[in-house]
């Protein structure tokens, strides 16, 4: 059923996703706040920019990821000089892909639940002692909490299934940049189908539990709604 | 609401744009990636010469075999290799025995920067690169070549953890082209100036035809397109001396 | 004794907010106004919950704002006390969890008796386990004015914490309230817009309207100042401070004193020495130029005019000081013109009735 380079592509996979996922959390997190919060013109802008994944089709995202971080590119020159060397066809350059390629599906419903919480909370905390990062941790956190459940799952199962973006700046290298749903498509072109069939039966089994999860389970959870 | 004034040019056009395919018959192919630049060319020719109207769908190969199993309505199909016309003819896909040799793929090593591919290959035994980029040997006709080419060369061990693999040449092209890669295996028809006849930027290596085994590409003619007059006319068109010049014209070699 | 002094001026384009107050250090200050009066501005201004961009704040001779010089503490640097509209609880914490939020905050010792203090005075220590979401609008007030006084504030705002309850509810925490004015040490400053709240509440009132404070000073003072509408209302009253000196236990009867002279009142059952509200409506009160010897009116006080105007339908309301109190009436005209008052006049007042406020 599953040779080496499936379980590799697997591994890598969840890795990737982990990854992505974390820093996922710790950049959209301040970027959902700033995004609730402020009245900045610049408002609307940076939401579109952040939305931009969700309509442009995958593959044209990954061309210009390419090209952006390619040796030509602002970005590649940028990392080259640091010593990074450029980005595609590494690691790296897969997280940060997918990180890019992820962003709304966290951002969105970090924002939302951060707008609903609205501004009495944080008020109220103010009032009591408590400084801004403070308030962050101990009210907005714990009332974000089905937000950053939602963003964590929603991030990391989309991660997982992405393919057109990874698969034109990871280059399809084993165990470093061919994750499973590209190890798919190659089994797909290959005519190799019961190979196919159970990778994409073990993503869909794996995408339809996170996903039940998250709207059965966690639906019965407190959600943050306005204080009284 | 448009108003008539505004709608009946507009039918008038559309009927009169409707006129010769009234007359003649509209079929539709799929061609694989690589064949798309002489293709388009051969479909304009094709109208002129029988009025007939080619329609086309390009893309991968193995997608579009894919595709055809599952009852996709194509006529006539342009793979990149022999394997899925062959395949096609053996599940009643295609018409028994319709298969042919349309063009000879050819490879070319190619860089984006000038310079840095020699006349010789040379590069692939002393070069320093970091990638090298070729269509995934897995399902890609344009893989498998490229990997006996350097295996005929003795460094296809040295080179398989540099490899950058695309999902198709197309893809390959770009790993190359933005720089990404170094260098990489691509097609003929991808980097050709068609005026010169020469590789048009940066430096490349025509990798001669007895370093792999022969890059035929094969098309076949589909059930669905068994009694459709443009379908057969565009199979005979693709034999013709206009067509011939074009596929030539694009780097490609001749079925002998 | 301490003030507090508040200099605010902002503007919105359609609302603006501008004040120079000065105000007691002790006691409850209501700013009562209706809405868009910008008594909660001037609140959310002293709490540094909105940034006037003009302000000067001092509180017991701490600057909390000082925009010439650049200076404006963050509220959560502001030793203060705030009790929302709607009691505004963490939901994701326990009733305690709520009580200790600020108290974990502060750096000081104290903090653990003044909670047990606010529990016991609030009466919230059998709720102590429960989630805000489980608590009736009148609890759920309680329990955010003892996080609020857990912290041993310097001072106390609140923003009509009554406003979002219904009748019974108010009903519920007014007496609360009214303990936390007798065993506070704090000054308050209370907004609202509601007579009965002042009237149960202010030691000091500062009637607010269109973003300026028209009036401040001593609750009666105020409240019976003749340039204020409120003087005007048919509902008009004066609320005295008074304390019980004895009681008439024959005639059903208790004798209070008030600063510089006494009132009989309906026997209250209280100990001798409690501290009473009464009120006095204007429409209550009658005025006479010589002492009344036959009168079945009790209370009968000498006093002094101290201003006239022209109240609604044919009336006059006359401003009077009886001993240090001010108190207002409300006569028809043609009483005022045959009594030929005059400011200034040595006259008598005659109290028909008296309302008890706790």
């Amino acid at each position: 059923m599953l040779n080496a380079s499936d379980l590799g592509a697997l591994y890598l996979t969840f890795k990737v996703a982990s990854i992505a996922t974390l820093l996922l959390l710790l950049l959209g997190t301040p970027l959902a706040w700033w995004l609730a919060r402020t009245r900045s013109h610049w408002k609307g802008v940076i939401n579109a920019v952040v939305a931009l994944p969700l309509v442009l089709p995958p593959t044209v995202l990954g061309f210009y990821l390419l090209v952006l971080m390619g040796p030509a590119g602002v970005v590649g020159k940028f990392t080259s000089s640091l010593g990074f060397g450029t980005l595609p066809f590494t690691f790296t350059g897969l997280i940060v892909a997918s990180v890019l390629y992820s962003l709304p599906f966290v951002v969105q419903p970090l924002q939302a639940a951060f707008t609903s919480i609205g501004e009495q909370p944080l008020e109220a905390a103010a009032t009591l002692r408590a400084g801004p990062l403070d308030t962050f941790f101990s009210v907005v956190v714990p009332l974000a909490k089905p937000g950053f459940l939602t963003a964590g799952i929603l991030g990391f199962t989309h991660t997982v299934g992405e393919f057109g973006v990874v698969l034109m700046v990871g280059g399809n290298i084993p165990d470093r940049t061919r994750v499973v749903s590209v190890q798919i498509y190659n089994h797909v072109e290959a005519l190799e189908y019961t190979q196919a069939h159970w990778l994409a039966g073990i993503l869909v089994l794996f995408s339809f539990s996170v996903l039940l999860v998250l709207y059965t389970v966690l639906k019965t959870q407190p959600v943050a709604h306005p204080l009284k | 609401m448009l108003s008539g004034r505004f709608f009946r040019p507009l039918i008038a056009a559309w009927l009169v744009s409707l006129a010769p395919t009234l007359s003649a018959a509209t079929t539709l192919a799929a061609v694989a990636s690589d064949f798309t630049k002489p293709m388009n060319e051969i479909a304009i020719e094709f109208q002129k010469a029988t009025g007939h109207e080619a329609k086309l769908s390009f893309g991968s190969s193995g997608k579009a075999f894919a595709q055809i199993q599952s009852g996709a309505p194509f006529d006539v199909y342009l793979s990149a290799s022999e394997k899925y016309p062959l395949e096609l003819e053996k599940s009643g896909h295609a018409v028994p025995d319709s298969h042919f040799i349309y063009a000879i793929g050819k490879l070319v090593l190619w860089s984006a920067t000038p310079d840095y591919v020699d006349g010789q290959g040379e590069i692939l035994k002393t070069g320093t690169f970091k990638h090298i980029a070729l269509a995934d040997p897995s399902h890609a006709p344009y893989g498998v070549v490229a990997e006996q080419v350097m295996e005929s060369l003795g460094v296809l061990d040295k080179l398989r953890p540099l490899f950058v693999m695309g999902e198709n040449i197309s893809q390959t092209y770009q790993f190359v082209s933005t720089g990404n890669a170094e260098l990489g295996f691509v097609g003929l028809a991808q980097v050709i100036d068609v005026n010169s006849g020469k590789i048009g930027s940066g430096s490349g290596w025509i990798i001669p035809d007895n370093l792999h085994s022969p890059f035929r590409q094969m098309a076949v003619l589909l059930r669905t397109g068994a009694e459709n007059p443009a379908a057969l006319a565009l199979v005979d068109f693709l034999k013709s001396p206009t067509a011939l010049a074009i596929i030539e014209k694009y780097g490609f070699g001749l079925p002998k | 004794m301490t003030t507090l002094l508040a200099r605010f001026r902002l503007d919105y384009g359609d609302f603006k907010l501008d004040v120079d107050l000065k105000l007691p250090g002790t006691g409850i200050t209501v700013l009562f106004g209706h809405s868009g009066s910008g008594k909660t501005t001037l609140l959310r201004c002293i709490a540094g919950l909105q940034h006037a961009p003009q302000g000067l704040l001092e509180i017991n001779g701490q600057r909390w704002q000082d925009s010439e010089h650049g200076l404006f503490l963050p509220t959560y640097k502001r030793p203060l006390g705030y009790v929302f509209q709607e009691a505004n609880l963490f939901p994701h914490l326990t009733v305690r969890g709520n009580l200790h939020y600020g108290l974990k905050r502060i750096k000081q010792n104290s903090g653990t008796v003044k909670l047990e203090q606010a529990v016991e005075l609030l009466g919230i220590g059998h709720l102590l386990e429960r989630l805000p979401g489980n608590l009736s609008g009148g609890e759920r007030q309680r329990v955010a004015i003892a996080r609020a006084l857990a912290l041993n504030p310097d001072i106390l705002l609140m923003d009509e914490p009554l406003a979002s309850l219904d009748f019974k509810r108010k009903q519920e925490i007014l007496p609360f309230l009214s303990r936390l004015h007798q065993q506070l040490d704090i000054p308050v400053l209370y907004v609202t817009h509601s007579q009965q709240e002042v009237a149960q509440l202010a030691d000091t009132l500062v009637i607010m309207e269109d973003g300026r404070a028209l009036a401040s000073g001593p609750l009666a003072e105020t409240q019976s100042r003749l340039d204020v509408p409120l003087a005007q209302e048919r509902e008009a009253a004066t609320v005295w401070q008074v304390s019980v000196t004895e009681h008439e236990t024959d005639y059903h009867l208790t004798r209070v004193e008030f600063a510089g002279g006494s009132l009989s009142l309906p026997a209250v059952d209280t100990t001798v020495g409690t501290a009473l509200r009464v009120q006095i409506y204007a429409r209550d009160v009658s005025i006479a130029l010589e002492a009344p010897t036959a009168t079945s009116i009790l209370n009968v006080l000498p006093a002094t005019v101290t201003g006239i105007a022209d109240g609604r339908d044919s009336q006059s309301i006359i401003r009077l000081q009886v001993g240090d109190q001010a108190l207002l009436a409300h006569i028809t005209r043609k009483s005022a013109l045959l009594l030929g008052l005059q400011i200034g006049m040595a006259v008598y007042v005659q109290i028909k009735g008296t309302s008890l406020l706790n």
